[in-house]
């Protein structure tokens, strides 16, 4: 069986504890990961931190970012190691999803998301640092246009407690070595397999193995790299986010509550925005901070949701392998089922009504023998008051709220991606100026198209670097 | 010389101890006021119809419940009501805390579990560290009495598990690390303050929390002049178990232990590479037994090997616990040379209640 071992800054460790990761539709283990304990953890920390930096600040960022590049085609394409085995890309696919159970053409299309990011990640890191000369990152300070520019790095390495559920997320920490900071990466416990390759894609490449830690493990172990580390990133739900707000040293990424906001303007011509509106629902069957959640509209909510609905509603759990299946499974006993339960008493409210359900003979819970699906569910808000408008499940699940434009960006809330949907300078200056809005469309942009030349919830490199006065006489 | 096994022969001191315990405990002379009005509630007089440890299926599983609250004077035997008298308290966070009474039980238990202890490992006459919970612990007054009996002397530090498990569940954790802090800079004191501290009882996450600050300090367990460690107070893994031999020990002998403020102490023998540091605890019978039963019929001892509840039955004359039903599951292990009597491994929270309790917290 693949076995997944520790990497102590590279260097595997095989644990006494092992998990088995299993086939979500069959049980079948597909692997055993070997799983780390708090205290390996805390004493790598304070060993190798430091050199994780240094190793990597021997290598100038342009030959770091040539490496990188290269991992795109090798993390693609190339079959690499695996354990005491090896693994091909189109394996790498097939287990990712039979331990996600996210469709296997979406498996493929994260890879590819990935490959593109590793691809142009010169570009993304001339944009996130604003054209910044990259050797005063190493050096500490440098002077551009006869301007002393000083950096210091907040951390030698960045911890990453990362999800199961979206291998897309993994995009975020692509730049970092390329930056001369280490990796400590904690995978999700059904998803080792990205931030394993991704490691092995870096090595073959000729990023030092001293520079990356990966230490699989449950909850405790990621307490632990947030302990350890000066800097991290988190992935979690609203508990997370609440847990880590106030927290400098954390970066959180949790549910995003994207939205599409219909301005006054646009909202009597909505039928042309339906394409829009669908794929921003559907889109990595809505398991993304980016999928959009609510559609807020002044009128005409009613027949948006009914679109919407007739676009959504019929669609059903398909086996992965088929190309044509929108939908990933609950591989968590019995999550699926709290969700739908906890939609069925949202809907209890007056002015709140299920539209897609007439689309959905059988009810929105497939329960299968080891897993299960939630189809699309279309929910109609007669008024953002609806306490079911502030909803956001790990599926394709949208609230069509109505509600006046010029009361919309006070209600909405916190708001990870806005597309607005008008070209009213007055809406506009709004969206713009609101600071509950975190990315923010103008236009036909779906909630789900990154521009990765843009920073996410936070620039990374203001994250991981403060400027600072410096002065050498 | 007897032609028994050694295993034949300790079930026959457990007989004979059972009846002599259910004697006394039953014995409207001698035994506590709780144990008689059950009696009499239930009916039958166990004098009669226990005849060894076999006839303890007779009673009700043990409910800890029964602990909480007073007069805890209902648990004192009669023949011992004029003996200067402990009270030591489990949990507690909210609410009012279960309590057990004692006299000289955890001094005869450690005093018991001094005999496992090597003394090349423990020298006779050195000084201990306590590292573990303060306040109405049993812990920290056996161990005292331990180091006591050892001929030592044993240097204490303040540690409230209760404002720990407090700290975790309202998420203060910075607090929770500031308290760790300030636990560890006490050992780090009393270690560096030149006594003559070779022996130390602490718990995984405070051992390794003195390693690390140690070690950032330019020193180490051994460099501090520790050379025995006796460990528990919470779950080990074998993982960890490797962990610590590994890489912060450094030679140092280390004995893993089981034990609550219901039961004496359950010892293990020694674990390494050999046996992929598998820790298997013995009771120390005939005064405590433990069993390792079927999760869902309790009078159903499971096979070798096999996983099941950890169920304890404490013996003694100060205090009678027939059947308790741990929080606790493990594997039952066969008999071994140093004790030759059932023992239990891979002890960890019971998976059925793990969600619900907050453990390893100090």
């Amino acid at each position: 069986m693949i076995h997944f071992p520790i990497l102590r800054w590279g260097r595997p460790y095989t644990s006494l504890e092992v998990t088995k990761v299993e086939h979500f539709a069959t049980g079948e283990p597909v692997a055993e990961v070997s799983q780390a304990n708090p205290g390996i953890v805390a004493r790598d920390l304070r060993k190798g931190a430091d050199r994780a930096r240094n190793v990597l600040r021997e290598i100038p960022c342009v030959e770091l970012l040539a490496m990188i590049k290269k991992s795109a085609e090798l993390f693609s394409s190339a079959e690499l190691p695996l354990g005491d085995a090896t693994q091909t890309p189109a394996e790498f696919v097939r287990q990712q999803s039979a331990t996600t159970g996210l469709p296997e053409h979406m498996c493929r299309m994260n890879m590819e998301k990935l490959r593109y990011v590793l691809d142009h990640l010169d570009e993304v890191l001339t944009s996130l640092t604003r054209k910044l000369d990259w050797d005063i990152l190493t050096r500490g300070y440098g002077e551009e246009d006869g301007v002393m520019r000083s950096y210091q790095a907040t951390t030698p390495v960045l911890g990453m407690v990362l999800p199961s559920n979206s291998p897309g997320v993994h995009s975020l920490w692509l730049p970092i070595i390329p930056l001369q900071i280490g990796l400590v990466l904690k995978p999700g416990p059904q998803e080792p397999w990205t931030p394993w390759r991704m490691s092995q894609a870096f090595f073959e490449a000729g990023v030092p193995r001293e520079a990356i830690a990966l230490y699989p493990g449950m909850g405790e172990v990621g307490a632990a790299v947030l302990n350890s580390c000066p800097r991290s990133l988190i992935f979690g739900g609203t508990a997370t986010v609440e847990q880590y707000a106030a927290n400098p040293a954390v970066q959180v990424h949790g549910p995003g509550f994207s939205k599409i906001l219909f301005g006054e303007d646009q909202v009597d011509d909505w039928e042309q925005y339906l394409d829009l509106m669908v794929d921003s629902v559907l889109v990595n069957s809505g398991r993304s901070c980016i999928n959009c959640s609510g559609i807020w509209a002044p009128r005409h909510t009613r027949e948006i949701a009914e679109a919407v609905a007739a676009r959504l509603g019929p669609i059903a759990p398909l086996p992965p392998d088929d190309p044509q299946a929108a939908l990933a499974a609950f591989t968590v006993p019995g999550q699926a089922a709290a969700i739908s339960a906890d939609i069925d008493n949202a809907l209890k409210e007056d002015g709140v009504e299920e539209v897609s359900a007439k689309h959905q003979e059988g009810g929105r819970l497939v329960s299968k023998e080891r897993c299960d699906y939630l189809r699309p569910t279309v929910v109609r808000c007669a008024s953002p008051e609806a306490a079911i408008a502030k909803k956001e499940y790990m599926y394709p699940f949208v609230t069509v709220v109505e509600c006046p434009q010029d009361k919309m960006i006070g209600a909405i809330g916190s708001t990870l991606v806005a597309t607005g949907l008008t070209e009213d300078p007055a809406f506009t200056r709004a969206l713009l100026d609101a600071r509950n809005i975190d990315r923010l469309n103008i236009g036909p942009v779906p909630t789900i198209k990154l521009n990765w030349l843009q920073p996410h919830e936070g620039n990374i490199v203001d994250f991981l670097f403060r400027p600072r006065a410096f002065q050498r006489a | 010389m007897s032609t028994e096994s050694p295993a034949t022969e300790a079930g026959a001191t457990l007989d004979a101890w059972v009846r002599e315990v259910i004697d006394w405990h039953f014995d409207p002379a001698t035994g506590c006021p709780f144990w008689l009005d059950w009696a009499r509630q239930a009916g039958w007089d166990p004098r009669r119809e226990v005849t060894g440890f076999a006839d303890l299926a007779k009673f009700p599983h043990f409910e800890d419940e029964w602990l909480r609250g007073g007069p805890v004077r209902r648990w004192v035997p009669k023949a011992y009501a004029d003996r200067p008298t402990f009270v030591f308290e489990t949990g507690g966070t909210t609410g009012i805390p279960k309590s057990r009474v004692a006299q000289e039980d955890f001094r005869i238990d450690y005093e018991l579990f001094s005999e496992t202890l090597p003394d090349e490992h423990f020298p006779k006459g050195s000084d201990w560290l306590m590292l573990g919970p303060s306040g109405p612990r049993r812990l920290r007054l056996a161990v005292e009495h331990l180091a006591q009996h050892r001929g030592g002397i044993c240097f204490c530090v303040d540690l409230d598990p209760r404002w720990v498990i407090k700290l975790i569940k309202k998420g203060w954790m910075d607090h929770l690390k500031a308290y760790q802090d300030h636990v560890i800079d006490q050992a780090v004191t009393v270690l560096t303050a030149g006594h003559d501290i070779k022996c130390m009882f602490t718990t995984p996450k405070l051992l390794e929390s003195l390693a690390n600050r140690l070690e950032e300090d330019g020193s180490s367990l051994k460099e501090a002049g520790i050379t025995g460690i006796f460990a528990g107070g919470t779950e080990f893994t074998p993982q960890w178990n490797r962990f610590a031999h590994e890489e912060l020990l450094d030679g140092i002998y280390m004995t893993p232990t089981y034990g609550n403020t219901l039961m004496g102490l359950a010892a293990s023998p020694p674990s390494g590479p050999e046996n992929d540091y598998k820790i298997t605890y013995y009771a120390p019978q005939p005064r405590a037994v433990i069993q390792v039963v079927d999760p869902d019929d309790a009078e159903r001892v499971v096979g070798y090997g096999e996983t099941g509840r950890v169920m304890l039955t404490t013996l003694t004359k100060e205090f009678f616990v027939p059947r308790f039903q741990e929080r606790d599951e493990g594997e039952r292990e066969p008999a071994c040379g140093q004790y030759p009597w059932d023992g239990v491994s891979g002890v960890r929270p019971f998976s059925r209640l793990a969600s619900a309790t907050t453990v390893g917290v100090y």
